[in-house]
């Protein structure tokens, strides 16, 4: 067949894919068969198309498969380039709509919220514990180190930072950190709670591509340094207003640590240790998981920043209080990790 | 490759291969796509135009911001926040593959299978570009770039994408050739042609409605076998890749 009389017999074919794509492209764009139907109708109204020139999305891709061999076959005739070239950037663009991943639905990601999340967490069990050890051993070690030497704090932070620290918790009669705070104040530290804390676990997540050193650094050091503080402040007396400031957004904050780092060390292992698949691989697997930790841990670091912004320095609220609301936190994220999705026998 | 059709010049032996950075990926349907991922240098420069409008950004919010104290400082955190972590990866999963700096170049994002990228895999990349940056300027990135195939850095690696030049725009279908004053006929070429040198007589049909007649007619007298010696050689080999198309006069 020669190259005229290819073109002649095949070009209903190309347009009528073509068209398809552009009416998949503008469905897509207003999501729902209805719309479709919407700009079927009116093109046949404009009597642009009939409506036999445009495919349902449903024809596509058997069409699709038709071009490409059409494609095949123009190829090994070897018809011009233009031609070849043409059909080749048709093929490409409905390879790419045909094949485009779609996003989940809300329905998929409520459940995953709800189900999927916490299953997740207990499969990567290990890394969370190995993660949790990390970060809450220097934590713990510094606070009962500084009970016995209030000075150990300044290995980890300096001087200055100690006396900052101990103005803003200083529990002079109305000097207290939890003054009530002027709420354009509660929002300025809200978005910069956001702001730092999402930052720094989502680099340690990203940490975990150094093998997981950089992950385990951070880990330690943050550990530390927030261990240091608590224990200076606890032992210098003023450890009821520091206390009760941090007891309602603890349980968020420091989870969200703990499941940043274990997604970095999740990354960091998959290049320590790829078991039977080859480091790429092992690598893409464990991003895969990683990054969907890292979901859940962006929202807690959120939740966090908006009890710390909003509630944490609220006067009015008795320390009692606070204690409880803490303790209620950590036993509710705890739930929350811990039982859905146990249905399925183990 | 065959042999070269006589009078052409030699410029290539069968075992010389010429270098070439585009990719074929087969789709399941058996056909091949071509693709052609994007080197470090224009993917730097992309990277400077999406800084430079980050930057931009976060100076407008500021400005816009600066009047309402401090609840403004708290949006500007936030929004800042926001921007600089998932300002690429909404442009990527929303607009077809490219942040405005990858669009002012040419470039998109694919995942390895050559289809459009997806949210999971455009946040693991862009997160881990923070060690991609390291130790200063994208040196992680920039040296993974220039060892892998497929110049991918760390955060395509981690993620199963790749950064490729968009298709350019498909030249014009060839259009009916318009018969002019002196009837273009058909006519058989003196010898039997291979289907690679019959392709390259298409070729040279459809580009000479875009090149000046000198040039045309110059392009024509390399091929003197064919063209005859005649005075219009290039008339004859638009008859020639006429008859080869089928179209008779």
């Amino acid at each position: 067949m020669s190259q005229a009389s290819f073109v002649a017999h095949h070009e209903p074919d190309w347009q009528r894919l073509e068209a398809g794509l552009d009416a998949l492209r503008r469905g897509r764009r207003r999501s729902g068969a209805a719309a479709s139907e919407r700009s079927r109708d009116r093109s046949q109204i404009a009597g642009a198309h009939s409506i036999a020139d445009v495919p349902d999305p449903s024809e596509l891709p058997a069409l699709y498969r038709r071009v490409c061999q059409q494609l095949s076959l123009a190829q090994a005739r070897g018809y011009s380039r233009a031609l070849i070239e043409r059909m080749q950037a048709l093929t490409l663009r409905a390879h790419q709509a045909l094949y485009k991943r779609h996003l989940a639905p809300w329905r998929q990601v409520a459940l995953f919220l709800a189900v999927g999340y916490p299953r997740l967490v207990r499969e990567q069990f290990r890394f969370v514990l190995f993660s949790g050890l990390l970060f809450f051993g220097p934590l713990l070690a510094m606070i009962a180190g500084t009970q016995v030497n209030p000075e150990l704090a300044y290995t980890v932070i300096s001087q200055d930072q100690a006396a900052d620290f101990e103005t803003m918790y200083g529990s002079e009669a109305g000097e207290r950190y939890g003054r009530t705070r002027a709420s354009d104040t509660d929002v300025l530290m809200f978005g910069f709670y956001v702001k730092n804390n999402t930052s720094i676990g989502f680099q340690t997540f990203a940490g975990g591509l150094l093998a997981g050193i950089a992950t385990a650094f951070y880990l330690l050091y943050n550990g530390a340094v927030i261990g240091a503080v608590a224990g200076y402040l606890t032992a210098n007396g003023y450890g009821e207003t520091f206390w009760s400031f941090v007891a309602g957004h603890s349980s968020p904050e420091l989870t969200a640590i703990v499941l940043s780092g274990a997604a970095g060390l999740r990354v960091g292992w998959a290049l320590l240790a790829p078991g039977r698949y080859s480091r790429r691989r092992a690598l893409l697997e464990a991003g895969r998981i990683g990054v969907r930790i890292v979901y859940g841990a962006a929202i807690l670091f959120f939740i966090a920043a908006f009890v710390e912004a909003f509630w944490s320095s609220i006067v009015a609220v008795p320390p009692a209080t606070k204690y409880s609301v803490g303790i209620a936190g950590w036993a509710l994220l705890l739930a929350y990790l811990g039982l859905p999705g146990r249905d399925r026998a183990t | 490759m065959a042999s070269t059709p006589p009078g052409l010049p030699v410029i290539a032996t069968e075992n010389d291969k010429l270098l070439d950075t585009r990719l074929t990926l087969e789709t399941p349907e058996g056909i091949e796509l071509v693709l052609a991922p994007a080197g470090p240098v224009v993917r730097g420069l992309a990277w400077s135009v999406d800084a430079a409008i980050r930057v931009a950004v976060y100076i407008a919010l500021g400005i816009v911001l600066s009047g309402l104290g401090k609840v403004g400082l708290g949006l500007w955190f936030l929004l800042s926040f926001l921007v600089g972590w998932f300002y690429p990866v909404v442009f990527e999963v929303y607009s077809d593959g490219s942040t405005p700096g990858k669009k002012a170049f040419g470039l998109r994002v694919l995942h390895d299978d050559g289809t459009p990228v997806g949210w999971q895999a455009s946040l693991v990349r862009n997160f881990i570009r923070t060690v991609d940056a390291m130790p200063i300027a994208y040196g992680f990135g920039l040296a993974t770039m220039l060892v892998t195939d497929r110049f991918k850095r760390l955060g395509d690696l981690t993620a199963g994408t790749m950064v490729v030049y968009r298709e350019r725009q498909p030249r014009p279908a060839p259009a009916a050739r318009q018969p002019d004053d002196r009837q273009l006929l058909a006519v058989p070429p003196p010898v039997a042609l291979l289907p690679a040198e019959q392709q390259l007589l298409l070729d040279y049909a459809d580009r000479v409605p875009r090149i000046n007649p000198e040039r045309a007619l110059e392009l024509a007298e390399l091929c003197p076998s064919l063209a005859g010696g005649q005075q219009a050689a290039d008339r004859r080999l638009l008859g020639i890749a006429s008859y080869i198309a089928g179209e008779r006069a």
